[in-house]
């Protein structure tokens, strides 16, 4: 009988051999997720700094390599923040590399950013990525790099620095990929317009391998303000969380450690805590037994007194960005847009925006159009799992005089610390009770509007058609009994058509 | 014995044309005062259909209904009355006929699309029931079947026919009851008497016999249910020429009403006058013949039966006690016979034995 044999895997290793759940699965998901996670980090780096973004993403062509497998060279470019030279090897050669005791709202999917694709692009294609950044100094620091995957380290093939005359700020990430843009290429394109659609005032370039040029052009410089760091509320912690902040906690006893720690906990209510769940104030956190750090877990969502968590540090779109960006790219004959008040679902804050679309350059498709965004980019695949789409579904739209074969679109955007994703995959968001609620209402208030608006415009044309009714018809009255009578001059039927041109139900 | 005819297709027709363009006036002098133009008319509907014993037909009772350009639901059939008199119009003053389906399509040269015929038919009615005339007043006749054979004289009125007279025996086959037809002068008969036939065979086969000569009668072929032209065709025969007259058809429910419609009408025609012939008699084929002259016959089956208990409720078989002890003996014996079933006896026994004898008996 063989011997079952253990090793130790790096990160670095577990992603490569687990590539699919980053979504990396084949190689035209790969291409579109190789866009997308840098995409996503380049609007970050442009919105902390609250400057409007200015993308620039070019797909060239290098190679074959099979029949439906070529080798592209991916560009992506910003006018984000940059990275201080000694953070870009990590940043971009290291898996995980980062600080997770805080929780800000991120695009990102996996906080793996580019380094997931530049690690597949490297396994592909067994070439360095290039990355250049400044900060706006008076240095552009560019870098040849690779991983090292057993390791998870990065190697620094080159390492150059330039002069920065222009002031530019920003950063560049090149490197070679597999892929298979043919099939990619609806989705990327979908990708670029829901983009462009919840960042309205970001500037998006896409140049594909057939040198085909996309832009999606910003419509306002306006821009919600950044969202911020926040620490982890009470109710939202584990057991692994817990222990890693007391490994690092600078802290050495309960009461300072509560209140640096945890989002709005201050001092009285980590007294109050600490007295619900009998532990001295005083102890050391880093004495806490293994038992005892479960047991303050489970404490930890027991007590009722914690202040629910405050939703300041979220960035949401707003209505106004949302109405402006949904009018960019639907060109809807009416809009209305609702957000809804910040919420909680297991400690992390949530809040929900919802926009409803109607005609205009809208397609009749037998069911509504349904655009999901999370934190701020578009989510594209597994629609029906999706919370949203199960509460579109089941309302009882005939009460709104909605029908699925109108030209209606819904957008739906929850921001959050933490996104309710259902699975690894990202894609959707679960059917939790919180987030239902908050969708469903944010729907029948927009559902009300959109019912005000059809209702009246369905008066208006009822009435138009009520006027060319007699429009149509007393001429033609005048006209034959003009004849009949032998009269030569007909009567005029103006006014009377005039008369009828008021409001008011006839009888 | 000639008879001289009493006119009155002249006449009629300049009423016609009158009744139209006073109508048209109406609705311009509304218009020109600055109102929405409406007109009231008797409602046809059935509630308000009755039957008049002393004129012996169907009439409409005192309901109106008011039709309005002012409402939105009127207008347009307002419009396609108010098209349908000006079309009439056109075609009397210049003496043209038309058909319903011609008024169907014609209405499309005016952007006045009919949903469908039943539409236009109906506003043809609308209109006979506003100026009180017949459709075919109008010179709108339904597709024509029935014809007429015998010694009567008239004179056509129709463009290109003026004054040419025709005798209706000239033709073997008979005449059509066409528009032609309908609109001349009755001259002069030597008929005593009209007989008024339901099927074509027996029809021809009077005329082979000679009955024309033999019974000095006006021979008439209803073709089933009488078309309205017919009827007033007929009870002009009986009010201008002073002839009796006497209707044979098959002994069965529906024979027996065809002979009902042209004595006393239909309900649809409740809003009309003088289609009707009140004093015509219904000479068989009735029921007490099928036993009297052991005639062969047909079971009756559940639409016949149901028929004739409808009929038995309907007032107009009210009148006469005839009616009823036939209705009676039909559900007795339950069988039916046609016309035809004569010819048993051989094909002259109607004209020789059966036909003397029902004049004589229905004198």
């Amino acid at each position: 009988m063989a011997q079952a044999t253990f090793e130790e895997i790096s990160a670095s290793d577990f992603f490569y051999r687990n590539r699919d759940i980053a979504g990396f699965t084949n190689p035209s998901r790969a291409v579109f997720a190789a866009i997308r996670e840098l995409v996503e980090n380049s609007l970050d780096a442009a919105e902390s700094l609250k400057i409007p973004p200015e993308i620039y993403v070019r797909l060239s062509f290098e190679g074959e390599v099979g029949k439906d497998t070529q080798i592209y060279k991916l560009r992506v470019g910003d006018n984000g923040s940059g990275i201080q030279p000694r953070f870009i090897p990590s940043a971009f050669g290291q898996i995980l590399y980062g600080s997770k005791y805080k929780l800000k709202q991120m695009r990102g999917t996996f906080g793996l950013g580019g380094k997931m694709a530049v690690l597949y692009g490297q396994i592909m294609t067994h070439q360095p990525a290039k990355v250049t950044s400044s900060t706006g100094s008076t240095k552009i620091y560019s870098f040849k790099l690779m991983i090292d995957i057993q390791r998870n380290r990065p190697i620094i093939l080159d390492r150059k620095v330039l002069v920065n005359k222009e002031q530019w700020r920003g950063t560049i990430v090149e490197f070679t990929l597999e892929g298979d843009y043919l099939r990619a290429k609806s989705k990327i394109l979908e990708y670029f317009k829901q983009t462009a659609m919840v960042n309205p005032y970001a500037n998006l370039t896409f140049v594909d391998p057939k040198g085909r040029l996309y832009k999606f052009t910003r419509v306002t410089t306006a821009m919600p303000d950044p969202p911020k760091e926040t620490e982890p509320h009470p109710f939202g912690v584990d057991v692994e969380l817990l222990q890693r902040l007391i490994q690092v906690t600078p802290y050495r006893n309960m009461l300072e450690f509560l209140k640096q720690h945890f989002h709005r906990v201050g001092d009285i209510t980590a007294q109050k805590f600490l007295e619900f769940s009998h532990l001295s104030p005083s102890k050391n956190p880093k004495r806490l037994s293994h038992e005892e750090v479960v047991r303050l877990m489970q404490n930890l969502k027991k007590f009722k007194d914690f202040l629910p968590p405050d939703a300041s540090c979220l960035s949401p779109l707003g209505e106004e960005l949302l109405k402006a960006g949904i009018l960019k790219e639907l060109k809807p004959e009416y809009l209305v847009v609702n957000q809804r008040k910040p919420s909680t679902y297991a400690g992390h804050p949530f809040i929900i925006e919802m926009g409803i679309a109607y005609g205009g350059e809208i397609p009749k498709k037998g069911n509504f159009l349904i655009y999901r965004f999370a934190n701020k980019i578009p989510l594209l695949y597994d629609e029906a799992s999706d919370v949203s789409f199960r509460v579109i579904n089941s309302l009882n739209w005939r009460r709104y005089k909605v029908s699925p074969d109108m030209p209606i679109a819904i957008v739906v955007h929850i921001c959050s610390t933490k996104v309710p994703y259902k699975t690894v995959g990202k894609e959707f968001i679960a059917d939790r009770p919180e987030v239902r609620r908050e969708v469903a209402n944010a729907l029948r208030e927009i559902g009300r509007q959109l019912h005000r608006f059809l209702s009246k415009r369905e008066h208006v044309d009822r009435e138009k058609r009520r006027l060319s009714i007699f429009a149509k018809y007393l001429p033609k009255i005048a006209q034959f009994s003009s004849h009949l009578a032998g009269k030569e001059k007909l009567p005029d039927v103006k006014k009377l058509i005039k008369s009828v041109q008021k409001y008011g139900e006839e009888t | 014995m000639v008879k001289k005819r009493k006119s009155s297709v002249a006449k009629k027709k300049s009423e016609i044309v009158g009744s139209l363009k006073s109508f048209g006036t109406k609705v311009y002098d509304q218009l020109y005062s600055g109102y929405f133009p409406s007109i009231n008319m008797p409602s046809r509907s059935t509630e308000n259909i009755n039957y008049d014993p002393h004129l012996r037909q169907f009439i409409l009772g005192d309901k109106s209904v008011r039709r309005s350009a002012r409402n939105i639901r009127h207008v347009k059939p307002f419009t396609q009355l108010v098209w349908a008199a000006r079309f009439s119009h056109e075609l009397a003053s210049q003496r043209k006929t038309s058909t319903l389906r011609d008024v169907y399509y014609s209405a499309q040269a005016y952007e006045m699309t009919f949903k469908d015929q039943q539409e236009s038919n109906n506003i043809i009615t609308d209109l006979e029931t506003v100026l009180g005339f017949s459709r075919e007043d109008f010179n709108i006749f339904p597709e024509e079947r029935s014809a007429v054979f015998g010694d009567l004289t008239i004179e056509y009125t129709v463009p290109g026919y003026e004054g040419r007279k025709l005798n209706l025996t000239s033709h073997p086959d008979g005449v059509m009851i066409g528009p032609a037809l309908t609109s001349s002068e009755f001259v002069s008969t030597t008929a005593d008497k009209v007989i008024a036939i339901e099927k074509g065979g027996l029809f021809t086969r009077f005329i082979e016999e000679n009955v024309h000569k033999k019974f000095n009668a006006v021979l008439v072929l209803t073709a089933g249910q009488a078309p309205r032209a017919t009827r007033h065709f007929i009870r002009r025969l009986h009010k201008e020429m002073d002839l009796p007259v006497h209707i044979f058809t098959d002994g069965d429910p529906w024979g027996m009403h065809i002979a009902m419609v042209i004595i006393s009408g239909s309900a649809n025609a409740a809003h009309l006058r003088e289609l009707n012939t009140p004093d015509a008699k219904w000479s068989g084929v009735w029921a007490s013949d099928i036993i009297n002259y052991k005639l062969p016959t047909d079971p009756l089956d559940e639409v016949d039966i149901k028929r004739l208990y409808e009929l038995q409720r309907d007032p107009r078989y009210q009148e006469n006690p005839l009616w009823q002890k036939e209705i009676k003996k039909f559900l007795r014996i339950k069988r039916k016979a046609e016309q035809e079933a004569f010819s048993r006896y051989g094909l002259t026994y109607i004209v020789d034995e059966y036909l003397p004898a029902k004049l004589e008996e229905t004198k």
